[in-house]
């Protein structure tokens, strides 16, 4: 591997860019200035902290702290899906669908990849197991909360046509499908036109990392390939599981349009 | 031959709890000051909304049977209607030539696109739509309100003789004190103290 180190100044260098920027964006009063300062220390500090974290879990491979840590990133994504809705389901359901989804579709889908595919020894060497599950909850996590964000506000816009369906003896499925089918479309848009731009528009970034770290692009492509393919499968079948589950909760046992479940 | 019997519905909505009956072939007017509740009561009817009390059909009550099935039995037809569709054909399964010509239209207006209907023509339809599933009773939200004169008494005919001669029972919500005097079998008058029969 011939890779090259970046030092502390290599890093510098780069913010100074940042500063630039956020100087520039205090002359011309943009107000995100602030923000950018932010979220760029807050970039830092957490991949220090996860950098330190998969040391540790490199150091020490065992099936326990991998279990832990599959479980606290789930749970960190479930709660960005919730916060990414305008109108979120209320009590538990909010925080639940948008977790258990994800849990059904990345947990089954990556451990298929690392028994089956990878199929290294032992399969939960972390080297690998992290980055996939988290590759795949970051991309799942964008289609449920885009399949749910649009299954929630078009069920508030579309209420009276929604209605007017349950009024003529339709059930609420029935009467939902249009945007349920919507939904789970949404949710999938952003992974099919990723694969679809990939290699033309932009590099993905897992593989300008491989390459950067020094693998043969090659050996780079068949990873990014496998990556985008999991994606897929995850996000379609995590958004699917998601869209069901929330248009289901949109109605209660007496097939009425139940809006007072999302918080306003 | 059914009849609605509808005893102490109530929810938060609602001003008071409200009880009636409507028999097969009976026309029943509500009228009544607007916001106090008429539209909520006929949702609660038709089990759109949550609310406590009875509602049967005969001896049927409405938890006896899904609310699909419920709902195909005692048809809403609000004030203005929704399409959720492109074409009308959409939202109909059988076409009912017949009623089509009564209320003005050819066949031709099934395939029609919604968007170019008016208010009217699409009120005239919903009520066509909502008579396709041939239900035992109707519950009607101001149906005439944005219908002009001549289109007023097609409908009217149209709902009364669906009335006569299924025979179904009608609980229809007018302002129009000329029209109440023209259909009512029975009167009702609601406020904000709940529902109370008007004699003749």
């Amino acid at each position: 591997m011939n890779m090259i180190s970046l030092s502390a100044l290599d890093l510098s260098i780069a913010a100074l860019l940042v500063l630039v920027l956020a100087i520039l964006g205090l002359k011309l009063q943009l107000g995100v200035s602030r923000q950018l300062i932010i979220a760029a220390i807050r970039t830092t500090v957490q991949l220090l902290l996860v950098g330190y974290i998969l040391k540790f879990l490199f150091d020490n491979v065992h099936l326990g702290y991998m279990a832990a840590i599959s479980v606290i990133m789930l749970l960190f994504a479930g709660r960005e899906v919730m916060s990414r809705q305008t109108n979120p389901y209320k009590g538990l359901w909010g925080f639940g669908m948008g977790t258990v989804s994800m849990f059904l579709s990345t947990f089954i889908v990556t451990l298929v990849a690392l028994t089956v595919i990878i199929n290294n020894d032992p399969w939960y060497t972390p080297q690998y197991a992290i980055p996939l599950l988290g590759m795949m909850l970051g991309n799942t996590m964008t289609g449920i909360a885009l399949g749910l964000e649009r299954l929630t506000q078009a069920a508030r816009e579309q209420r009276q046509k929604i209605e007017a369906r349950l009024m003529l003896g339709h059930s609420g499925q029935q009467a939902i499908t249009n945007i349920r089918r919507e939904s789970m479309r949404y949710g999938m848009i952003p992974i099919i036109n990723s694969m679809a731009a990939a290699g033309l528009v932009s590099l993905p970034g897992m593989m300008t990392g491989q390459i950067l770290a020094g693998s043969p692009p090659l050996e780079a492509v068949k990873y990014q390939i496998l990556i985008m393919f999991l994606i897929a499968a995850g996000t379609g079948f995590g958004t699917v599981i998601a869209v069901v589950l929330g248009s289901r909760r949109l109605f209660d046992e007496r097939e009425r349009l139940r809006l007072d479940r999302l918080r306003k | 031959m059914t009849s609605l019997r509808v005893e102490d519905v109530g929810n938060n909505w609602l001003p008071a709890k409200v009880s009636l009956e409507v028999a097969a072939g009976e026309c029943v007017v509500i009228s009544g000051p607007s916001g106090v509740g008429k539209s909520l009561l006929l949702r609660a009817i038709a089990d759109l909304d949550e609310h406590q009390g009875k509602v049967r059909l005969d001896d049927a009550l409405y938890t006896d049977m899904p609310a699909t099935e419920w709902r195909k039995k005692v048809g809403l037809l609000t004030a203005d209607s929704a399409w959720w569709g492109e074409h009308v054909a959409e939202h109909m399964h059988e076409i009912p030539v017949e009623q089509l010509v009564e209320l003005g239209f050819t066949k031709d207006v099934m395939k029609w696109s919604v968007d170019r209907l008016s208010t009217g023509e699409k009120q005239r339809l919903a009520i066509l739509r909502v008579l396709a599933n041939q239900p035992s009773i109707l519950l009607l939200d101001e149906p005439t309100a944005n219908l002009d004169p001549d289109s007023v008494e097609k409908v009217e005919n149209l709902l009364l003789n669906y009335c006569r001669n299924k025979p179904a029972g009608l609980i229809w919500v007018s302002h129009d004190i000329v029209q109440v005097e023209r259909i009512a079998d029975r009167r009702y008058h609601f406020d904000e103290n709940g529902l109370s029969e008007v004699k003749a």
